[in-house]
């Protein structure tokens, strides 16, 4: 736990000294969101509609800008190595750095769902179930998207890998969280509400473990 | 202690290291020689659990180094080409993540104290990416010594850095000697490595070309380097 504990701090600070990464992250996926609505047209429905999917694509394509940030700090000088190399548990390093992603891409979705609302015409009167799901759609994301980032970013074409090992693997989340985001934005009359996030829920447990085991097998070396 | 037994080592289909096998007792340091890409580095990375043999094994401090990576971590430190610093972070911070993760005192007062050991006292609130080569070498260094590791490996210590700085590495290495660390130091400043290490080793093309006294070490590796 005090590695964990220890680990964390240091993530936290590491993006606090990235901050101006994490705006150039913003304004991505503010444009991203911003395109959608283009190619949608001024067709108020149909934007209502395609919201909470637009919103998902957006946080998860800025995912992966946010992800690989977190892994070139731990490049530059082999500083991951060093860390890896003191006795420390791969684990703790791995659960510090997802929950940092986790709590750094909710707080992009909290950022975009104004965006979203103002542009999609759609409303948020329900706003704490939406924290709620941008929470759980956000871990699903940050737990796979750790690992991978870890993979890719040994690799050289570590642009690429990323989005090709990670997008296939989230689409139940991301699935999960459309679904779930569309009944809140646009009413709830079958109640199906619950049953999206119980599958949020356990795609989130099921990423959160197995990463965390996999972890020191992905770093070492 | 050290107790490497044939250990091997490839790259895809170049071997870096054949058959590496020598023993170090409690306490002994032990000078390591040869041309670039002999394969000092690489049997250092292998020794600090950096990167895993293909072949055989070795005890670092009693702890088999397939088998018990952890206790191996805990036993030893090493000192690398690599800062292993965050380029973002202050130096005060890069050594504040260390010692939390090491369970050290990580208290500013402390960390000032050993930032003043290596020179460094009156940088440790500046960024790291605003350091040059030496100055790096400098905070390793004082990383290193945050571990207080039973075995230590030196690669290239002297490198990058100032005459002070060569003369810090080599009270630092008595230092260690003194406390009964065991140490292994590959650097082409051989009759430096030489004052400070018992035995010697020169590495060729990946196997061990000779095992000797380090004070031997540099006419060898000298009458090797004439004839060749």
């Amino acid at each position: 736990m005090r590695q964990l504990v220890a680990a964390f701090r240091k993530e936290v600070l590491l993006q606090w000294r990235g901050r101006a990464q994490f705006l150039a992250t913003v304004v991505f996926g503010a444009t991203a969101l911003l395109l959608f609505s283009f190619a949608i047209g001024p067709n108020a429905s149909a934007l209502r509609q395609h919201a909470a999917g637009f919103l998902w694509l957006a946080l998860l394509l800025s995912s992966t800008l946010t992800l690989l940030e977190s892994f070139q700090v731990e490049m530059e000088q082999r500083a991951l190595e060093g860390i890896l190399l003191l006795p420390t548990s791969p684990q703790a390093i791995y659960y510090a750095k997802a929950i940092a992603n986790w709590l750094q891409l909710a707080l992009l979705g909290f950022v975009l769902i104004p965006l979203m609302v103002v542009l999609y015409n759609t409303t948020a009167t329900r706003a704490p179930e939406l924290v709620g799901v941008v929470l759980l759609g956000a871990a699903g994301l940050s737990a796979p998207g750790t690992l991978y980032a870890a993979m890719a970013s040994q690799a050289r074409a570590k642009q690429t890998l990323l989005p090709l090992l990670l997008f296939p693997l989230v689409v139940p989340v991301l699935l999960s969280a459309v679904k779930a985001t569309s009944l809140i934005i646009l009413g709830d009359p079958m109640g199906q509400r619950g049953a999206w996030m119980m599958l949020l829920v356990l795609f989130d447990a099921i990423y959160w473990s197995l990463c965390g085991l996999l972890f020191g097998r992905v770093v070492e070396e | 202690m050290i107790e490497v037994s044939r250990i091997s080592r490839r790259f895809g289909r170049r071997w870096a290291l054949v058959d590496i096998s020598f023993d170090l007792k409690p306490g002994g340091a032990l000078l390591v020689a040869g041309a670039n890409g002999s394969g000092k580095s690489t049997l250092f990375r292998v020794l600090s659990t950096a990167i895993r043999p293909d072949h055989g094994t070795a005890r670092i401090d009693g702890h088999d180094l397939n088998l018990d990576q952890d206790l191996v971590r805990r036993a030893s430190a090493l000192l690398t080409h690599q800062a292993y610093t965050y380029e973002a972070l202050t130096a005060l911070e890069n050594l504040q993540i260390v010692a939390r993760l090491v369970g050290a005192d990580a208290s500013r007062a402390a960390l000032l104290v050993r930032l003043a050991r290596v020179g460094l006292e009156k940088r440790g609130d500046d960024i790291i990416s605003t350091f040059s080569a030496g100055m790096r070498k400098r905070l390793a260094l004082a990383r290193l010594m945050l571990q207080e590791a039973r075995v230590v490996f030196l690669d290239e210590p002297y490198a990058q850095l100032d005459p002070d700085g060569f003369l810090l590495i080599d009270t630092i290495a008595h230092e260690l000697r003194e406390r009964g660390t065991t140490l292994v130091i590959a650097t082409h400043q051989l009759e430096r490595g030489a004052r400070l290490c018992d035995e010697g080793l020169v590495l060729d093309r990946g196997r061990v070309a000779w095992r000797g006294s380090a004070a031997d070490l540099p006419a060898h590796y000298r009458a090797q380097a004439g004839d060749a």
